[in-house]
């Protein structure tokens, strides 16, 4: 178990700022997931702290010491790659064993530790078999096995779930987390699903173009989002933003409801919605359309779950509403979220 | 075109040709592979078993086939037995050689440096040559009066001087002396063969994916257990390859060994290839000469076996 520390760290590849000044801490045991788009740097990040890429510039802590210039062997992590990277030339239990017998360990202890391994992780009956001989989960297993055979003190994962088909991925992530409060072993984890993140992490970390946006708890980021970019990253589809004046006003689709709805919800403001386009996705509809007239992002989408059953047409106009507690506002200037709201 | 009245029958389109019957196409593609092969392949294979059979001479080509006698006597001739162990010894050192020096220059290559065009292009350099030009600037300058490594070992004080280190002569004679003559040997033919290893060893290593060696990193593996452990197993199938090839190879080519020494001194470099060429085509003797060069047909022939089942077990990883 251990805490990392990540102070000021950058990384230039030629003119490129993938990493750009990041600081960061994990709490010990911690789940932390690194979320966002493909190129922010969340993997690069990863790779830093894993000592597979050499910063630019700042310093890395694991368990309150030094180890930004450590080669990786000397920082005992274990990382799971997107690929698994299993060593195909070898058995499931060569593969396991292997970070054991680097590290000299006695082929006794070799052979105990590589059964609870394989134990935890339900794959004692793949020891003999090559990496080809195995699906897709199995293999995620014995990559999963092979980095907690030496009980790491910290535990890297570069979205290991994203070659995993959808069904697997959904019973892999519920194991990957009570497997992880189980050993509790702080846990960085990289992903650009967003689905993962809030299933997944303790705390979620959401980067873009090298930077962190914003670092919360799953319902923090979700309904608190520091900035635009946060609150159009999360949430499918996404949170409409209104343009008005300086401010921009956003709410969640799932809050945008038919104002017939909304009676008992007191202080709600209610707009003419034009319906121009409408999605079935059987547990929900989604309902696109305008509203307003002089605003200029006028475009918004409205969420309804199934149990909702009112008859909307497109073309035609409803008057939708939002509580006004389900506001959130945002300088126009430079995205942040703000108190103040439009006048 | 209008549809006439029978429903459901197509208007007849253009004729099926040759095109359309995939057995007739693949025989007609196939043809000029075949005819090839049994022309020049086939046909001489066919004729040197017979002469190896025969008592055929240049001077009296009538086929008179008197069985195994050929093998016998040449396996009685003395220069046919250190023929034989020049082979092996010639082809095996030379071959370890130029798999260490390729894995060498092929993991240099693959690194980025300043200047590795250069470095890359300097290596190829060989291959572009026609080898027996390539080997004629060997002769000179491994030449015994004029050769400029002696100029340097004497410039050094390593040669030419009482006491010195390789001796007072002032060369080393490199093509005259048979342990040197042997080892020139081999080196020139090191250096013809090292760009097509470099390029084949190359291709192995590009195809390990990063992944696996930063997992290994990851791991706790130090460099040296890397290598052993992750990229020579992964990259053993290609080595493999790369290593029977040149061996056969070399078992079958005299270019370097007539161009240098054509044998000598006193038959110290003599391989089969030269023999065969000298007792057959230069001596007249188109029997023994067809002897010799089949006598190691088995072994090139297994060789060439266990060459075809490495390249499917390298598609397999």
């Amino acid at each position: 178990m251990a805490r990392v520390e990540i102070r000021g760290i950058s990384k230039l590849f030629g003119e490129v700022r993938a990493v750009d000044h990041v600081d960061l801490e994990t709490a010990e045991g911690e789940f932390l997931v690194l979320l966002g788009p493909s190129g922010c740097g969340k993997t690069t990040l990863l790779r830093m702290i894993a000592g597979i890429e050499e910063p630019t510039g700042g310093d890395i802590l694991i368990e309150e010491q030094v180890v930004t210039h450590l080669p990786p062997r000397m920082r005992n992590i274990a990382m799971v790659f997107q690929s698994y990277a299993l060593y195909p030339h070898m058995t499931v239990y060569r593969n396991i064993a292997f970070p054991l017998r680097t590290r000299g360990v006695d082929k006794g202890t070799i052979r105990e530790k590589v059964e609870w391994a394989a134990g935890m992780f339900g794959i004692e009956r793949l020891l003999d078999r090559k990496p080809r001989e195995l699906s897709g989960g199995e293999r995620q297993r014995v990559a999963l096995a092979r980095a907690m055979v030496r009980e790491p003190s910290v535990f890297l994962l570069d979205e290991p779930l994203s070659n995993l088909d959808a069904i697997l991925r959904a019973s892999a992530r519920e194991e990957l987390r009570q497997f992880q409060k189980r050993v509790g072993v702080t846990t960085i984890y990289v992903t650009h699903d967003q689905v993962e993140a809030m299933g997944l992490g303790d705390r979620i970390v959401v980067m873009s173009k090298g930077s962190i946006r914003q670092v919360g708890t799953p319902m923090e980021i979700y309904h608190w989002p520091a900035d635009t970019f946060v609150a159009t990253f999360l949430g499918s589809p996404p949170m409409n933003l209104l343009g008005e004046d300086d401010i921009l006003t956003g709410f969640r689709p799932e809050t945008f409801l038919p104002a017939e709805l909304m009676t008992g919800d007191g202080d709600v403001v209610t707009y003419p919605f034009e319906v121009t386009w409408m999605e079935y996705l059987g547990a929900e509809r989604l309902v696109y359309g305008n509203v307003g007239e002089k605003s200029h992002a006028r475009h918004v989408v409205s969420r309804l779950p199934g149990s909702v059953s009112l008859p909307i047409e497109t073309g035609r106009t409803y008057p939708f509403a939002v509580s006004r507690r389900d506001f959130r506002f945002f300088d126009r200037e430079n995205g942040l979220r703000t108190d103040r709201s439009p006048a | 075109m209008r549809m006439n009245g029978k429903a459901g029958i197509a208007e007849p389109g253009p004729k099926p040709g040759i095109q359309d019957h995939s057995g007739q196409l693949a025989l007609f593609m196939i043809a000029p592979a075949i005819l090839y092969i049994a022309a020049l392949i086939g046909f001489s294979f066919v004729m040197a078993i017979l002469y190896s059979l025969s008592d055929v001479t240049t001077g009296d080509p009538t086929l008179r086939i008197v069985g195994l006698q050929n093998f016998s006597a040449i396996l009685d001739n003395s220069v046919f037995r250190l023929a034989l162990k020049n082979t092996f010894f010639f082809a095996f050192s030379s071959q370890i050689l130029v798999i260490i020096l390729s894995r060498i220059v092929a993991t240099a290559l693959m690194k980025e440096f300043r200047g590795k065009w250069l470095a890359r292009f300097l290596i190829m350099l060989p291959w572009t040559a026609p080898i027996s030009l390539g080997t004629i600037g060997w002769l000179w300058m491994l030449d015994s009066i004029f050769s400029p490594f002696d100029w340097i070992l004497r410039y050094v004080g390593l040669l030419g001087s009482p006491g010195a280190l390789l001796g007072p002569m002032q060369n080393l004679y490199w093509l005259g002396v048979p342990g040197l003559a042997m080892a020139s040997v081999i080196m020139v033919h090191v250096w013809r063969l090292l760009p097509l290893a470099t390029v084949i060893q190359l291709a192995g290593l590009s195809s390990i994916p990063r992944d696996l060696l930063e997992a290994a990193e990851v791991d706790g593996a130090s460099p040296w257990r890397r290598t052993l452990e992750i990229t020579i197993p992964l990259t053993l199938p290609i080595i493999s390859i790369a290593f029977l090839f040149g061996l056969v190879f070399t078992f079958t080519d005299m270019t370097v060994v007539y161009v240098m020494t054509r044998g000598g001194p006193v038959h110290s470099t003599q391989v089969l290839s030269t023999w065969t060429f000298f007792k057959g085509i230069e001596g007249g003797d188109l029997a023994q000469g067809a002897a010799i060069s089949l006598f190691l047909f088995p072994v090139l022939a297994g060789i060439a076996i266990l060459m075809l089942r490495m390249v499917r077990k390298s598609e397999v990883v």
